[in-house]
């Protein structure tokens, strides 16, 4: 399968978005460069975390009009596979295509540390090799991640089981306690009503080698293998 | 005597030159008339500036140098050592690591933000300008007591200005070094250390060639800000310096991003010769130094430099400190092609000058000549000083102070209170509230961020190998024995390094002192070095570059004397990265290396009785040679779960960091040291005795005799336990408390001061 990972002027997980697809899951990974119009038929877009264009105005405001933008709303609306993780998650929110928006953290300071996450929601794309509730150990890096809607917006997301992740303790339980920025309802990540965008603060590929801490994120990856390879 | 034919002009405007202006360029009388014989005849007004920065103390090292060329500098795998951007060694593999640490202590303490934040864009240019992509960051900062609003918002400004340039351009602040003491009230100290890798034939030096290759401006266009930066940070800081902000730079990391990887794609293509960051002293010095290691002539014309600001003259553009821009020199004819990598990551170049084979750095604004020196002599021929050293009998009468008489208060009588002091002294806390805000993982090689290692180590994708790297200096050893203070600086890193599992390969050093005019200054700087020139040789790690920092003082004195060290670690087998918390209940605990009955110079006596006294530990460097060597073998054998170095707080304070770990698992321990050969209970539990290694093993027999091989002595101490609670039986007394308030004290004494209010005045 051939991923496509995006690097906006200012990308910096770009690389390890590459390492994690071609690495860790054995997969081709290739690099698009945000001005590119050409997708090269890959089968997942990837838009890596960082600060593209220097987090100007807002995270993620300017990279929405980059013209691989145009490209990326094309493959989200046939359907298939895009993740947008940390700076990708706003540049997806800025772009409509995931509702929302991400805000300053609660504490004002950026914050990078473990955090647990608890998988829900129905996004067989991606949660297909997750246990239902099962705990996820993954690292955070963000200083505008207080994911916030309208309350008609979250619930509508929860009805529809878009809301797939959410900060959680070790045992599970979702806590004020256990929000490292403030999101609402907790809300760690989150797709698109037809579940094949999803959006996510935490940075799953961090979170695919045991030398690192944790494998957590690889199963995320590994759902998409057996779908969109079908 | 030469005289330069001299069609250098005075610009209509200039100011006439005057002792009155000499002197406000920070050049003494006997500085000037060097010019003279230099030049020939008076400076214009443009020279005049251009002298002053690179013959300011922080360019030219004038008082620094006869000293610094004594420490040892070789080894076989050192590929470039001092006097370049950053030093560089082999790690084998064909892979070579640039390595640099530099100050920015004056900018930090006026504008703490913006002064942290262009240190660490400084740094990186050095190391990424070597040709070497940056893989880590570290920082060394030291601050006056938290007690106080003001230093509460310095350490709050330096660590959103180095976390937020650093998490945007995307390189992890891995580890660093943090104490707090007054004698830094006044003068806050931030050293960034940037660590890159390359392959070896990726390497490329400043050095300006080849008759004829155009010399481009890159990056940021110019503006005003920062001008005599360099000559500010040669400057005891005052009330008046204050007033010079404006001298500070503004930083920004979205184009040092750009810049990072414009620069390794043009290293990487073969269109240029040589590339140096325009950092301290702007294109002056950048272009001066590159044309000095070229041997080679120059020619700059300011009016082709793009500028930001309207009518700017040839003396601000070339001392215009703006950040984020690089000097290049391109090879002749391929101007566009590496024109057009800049353009594709969003940069600006342009031709401002060219090499030339006449030996003159010559400054034109258009048809004016406004600047001429002679060669390389202006870099090469600065005026050196050989200061007067003398000790200061304020110090050695503290030093001769008898740590043993200080009576102990009333609520040491349980050890259990003294614990919890040293845990919560802010310099042995937890540092978790300011590495929370740094991203430290980000390009998915740190095995070992902060708080989990005595040394962060970050693996060498595609090689088995990783690197561990640290700084540290406790300055209080300095202050009070400035010989042995540099001499346990480069020892504890290389035990810190060792712990995780590093062979020492190298250091980089920064040296932070105060105005090296006075005699007892310069004495501290002076011993100091030797101290660490002493320690390097015996250890096997030269020293590869760095920074020298002085003028660290203002009206209430100077700063303790502060050699910090950055060193790096190889570990040639992942599988050795060892943590430095207990890992596994069960575990024997063994003790590599001798308590002595030393107390001096402890955070003890400073923590819990307001004391810098006494004689600083004696640290034998054959003896750590060994124990490093000891070290390493066991680890090697694969039976060791955890090694921790015994540092500030002593040996109790060493077990409780094991067990209490980053919070994330804890374990207990039950230790017995009541052995009757072992000294006085107090030095035994908190005095900081040099050469020794707490290791947990689930063999503790091969360690035993790992460290018999070498003549390493070593005992068995005691045992990991689950049930969470410290217990350290000593001949005296016994130290047993539940870890919970111990945790407590550990962790939260940093964010609790830090919820106090924070204010930029005194």
């Amino acid at each position: 399968m051939k991923f496509g990972i995006i690097t906006f002027p200012g990308s910096n997980c770009d690389v390890d978005a590459m390492h994690a697809v071609a690495d860790a899951l054995g997969q081709i990974a290739v690099s698009l460069w945000h001005r590119d119009r050409d997708t090269q038929n890959c089968d997942v877009l990837i838009l890596p975390g960082g600060f593209s264009y220097g987090d100007a105005l807002r995270a993620g405001a300017i990279a929405r009009f980059s013209p691989i933008m145009q490209e990326v709303v094309a493959h989200a609306e046939r359907g298939a596979p895009v993740i947008g993780i940390c700076n990708g998650f706003q540049i997806l929110c800025e772009s409509h295509l995931l509702p929302g928006a991400l805000m300053r953290n609660e504490g004002l300071k950026f914050i990078c540390d473990w955090v647990h996450l608890r998988v829900e929601g129905t996004a067989p794309m991606y949660l297909n090799a997750y246990q239902p509730h099962q705990v996820l150990r993954i690292p955070i890096a963000h200083g505008e991640g207080r994911y916030a809607a309208d309350d008609a917006t979250l619930d509508g997301l929860e009805q529809n089981g878009q809301v797939v992740f959410r900060y959680c303790n070790a045992d599970g339980t979702v806590t004020p306690s256990a929000n490292p920025n403030g999101a609402m309802r907790n809300i760690a990540g989150v797709t698109n009503a037809a579940g094949n965008v999803l959006g996510m603060m935490p940075h799953p590929e961090r979170a695919v080698e045991q030398l690192l801490g944790s494998t957590d994120g690889l199963p995320l990856f590994q759902a998409l293998l057996s779908r969109v390879g079908a | 005597m030469s005289t330069t034919p001299s069609n250098v002009q005075p610009r209509p405007g200039d100011p006439a030159i005057t002792p009155a202006l000499v002197a406000e360029h920070g050049l003494t009388p006997f500085e000037y008339d060097k010019l003279l014989g230099l030049l020939g005849r008076e400076p214009t007004f443009t020279e005049l500036g251009i002298v002053s920065a690179l013959w300011s103390e922080h360019c030219s090292y004038k008082h620094s140098r006869p000293v610094l060329k004594t420490l040892p500098t070789q080894a076989p795998y050192v590929l470039q050592g001092p006097g370049e951007n950053a030093g560089v060694i082999s790690v084998g593999d064909g892979l070579a690591v640039a390595f640099k640490i530099e100050s920015h202590n004056h900018p930090s303490a006026v504008e703490p933000y913006q002064g942290a934040a262009t240190g660490v864009g400084g740094i990186l240019r050095d190391v990424f300008t070597m040709g070497a992509r940056p893989i880590a960051m570290l920082n060394s900062l030291r601050f006056g007591s938290l007690d106080t609003p003001r230093v509460r918002w310095l350490m709050s400004g330096v660590v959103k200005g180095i976390g937020d340039y650093g998490n945007c351009i995307g390189v992890p602040t891995v580890a660093g070094d943090v104490m707090f003491d007054p004698a830094y009230e006044g003068n806050p100290l931030v050293n960034a250390m940037c660590v890159g890798l390359m392959r070896e034939d990726e390497l490329i030096t400043a050095k300006a060639q080849g008759i004829g290759n155009p010399i481009l401006a890159v990056g940021a266009r110019t503006g005003r800000d920062g001008i005599h930066g360099a000559s500010f940070a040669s400057e005891d800081l005052s009330a008046e310096n204050e007033a010079k902000r404006p001298r500070v730079q503004v930083g920004d990391p979205f184009t040092e991003k750009l810049l990072l990887e414009a620069s390794l794609e043009l290293i990487r293509s073969g269109h240029i010769v040589a590339i140096q960051d325009m950092g301290a002293a702007g294109l002056t010095s950048s272009s001066a130094e590159m044309a000095e290691r070229g041997d080679v002539g120059v020619v700059i014309d300011v009016t082709k430099v793009p500028v930001r600001e309207e009518g700017m003259t040839p003396y601000e553009i070339l001392l215009s400190e703006s950040q984020e821009r690089m000097l290049v020199v391109a090879r002749r004819g391929h101007e566009e092609q590496a024109k057009a990598i800049l353009q594709k990551w969003e940069l600006q170049a342009e031709v401002i000058g060219e090499v030339i084979a006449e030996p003159v750095y010559r400054v034109v604004e258009g048809d004016r000549v406004v600047a001429e020196f002679p060669g390389s002599r202006l870099v090469t021929e600065c005026p050196q000083y050989h200061p007067e050293a003398r000790e200061s009998e304020l110090i050695a009468g503290l030093r001769a102070r008898d740590p043993h008489a200080v009576a102990e208060r009333a609520e040491e009588v349980d050890p259990a209170w003294t614990l919890a002091q040293l845990l919560s002294s802010p310099t042995i806390a937890s540092k978790r509230w300011i590495y929370r805000q740094y991203d430290s993982q980000v390009r998915t090689s740190t095995v070992v961020g902060p708080g989990a290692g005595d040394a962060a180590v970050v693996r060498l994708r595609g090689t088995n190998k990783a690197l561990a790297l640290k700084t540290d200096c406790n300055s209080r050893y300095v202050y009070l024995d400035p010989r042995m203070g540099g001499r346990i600086a480069v020892a504890e890193a290389a035990r810190n390094v060792a712990c995780a599992g590093g062979r020492p390969m190298a250091i980089t050093n920064c040296l932070n002192f105060g105005n090296p005019k006075k005699p007892e200054v310069f004495y501290q700087f002076r011993e100091a070095v030797y101290g660490m020139g002493d320690a390097c040789r015996a250890l096997g790690t030269p020293v590869t570059g760095g920074n020298v920092s002085l003028y660290n003082e203002n009206p209430n004195g100077a700063v303790f004397p502060t050699p910090t060290i950055g060193m790096v670690g190889l570990i040639s087998d992942v599988a050795h990265i060892t943590r430095n918390s207990f890992r596994q209940a069960g575990d024997r605990i063994v003790l590599l290396g001798e308590s002595t009955n030393e107390l001096g110079a402890s955070e003890y006596l400073a923590r819990v009785h307001s004391l810098t006294i006494g004689a600083v530990p004696v640290v034998d460097l054959d003896h750590e040679k060994r124990l490093v060597d000891a070290l390493l073998a066991a680890i090697a054998s694969g039976v060791v779960h955890s090694a921790h170095d015994v540092s500030e707080g002593g040996f109790a304070v060493a077990i409780a960091e094991c067990c209490l770990g980053d919070g994330e698992q804890m374990l207990g321990a039950h230790v017995d040291v009541s052995d009757p050969l072992i000294p006085a209970d107090r030095a035994l539990l908190w005095g900081e005795s040099q050469g020794r290694i707490l290791v947990s093993t689930s063999d503790a027999d091969a360690v035993m005799a790992f460290a018999a091989a070498v003549g390493v002595p070593a005992q068995v101490i005691g045992q990991v336990t689950t049930e969470p609670r410290l217990v350290i039986t000593t001949h005296g007394r016994t130290l047993d408390t539940p870890l919970a308030p111990m945790a407590d004290a550990f962790f939260n004494a940093i964010p609790a001061l830090m919820q106090r209010a924070a204010t930029a005045t005194a």
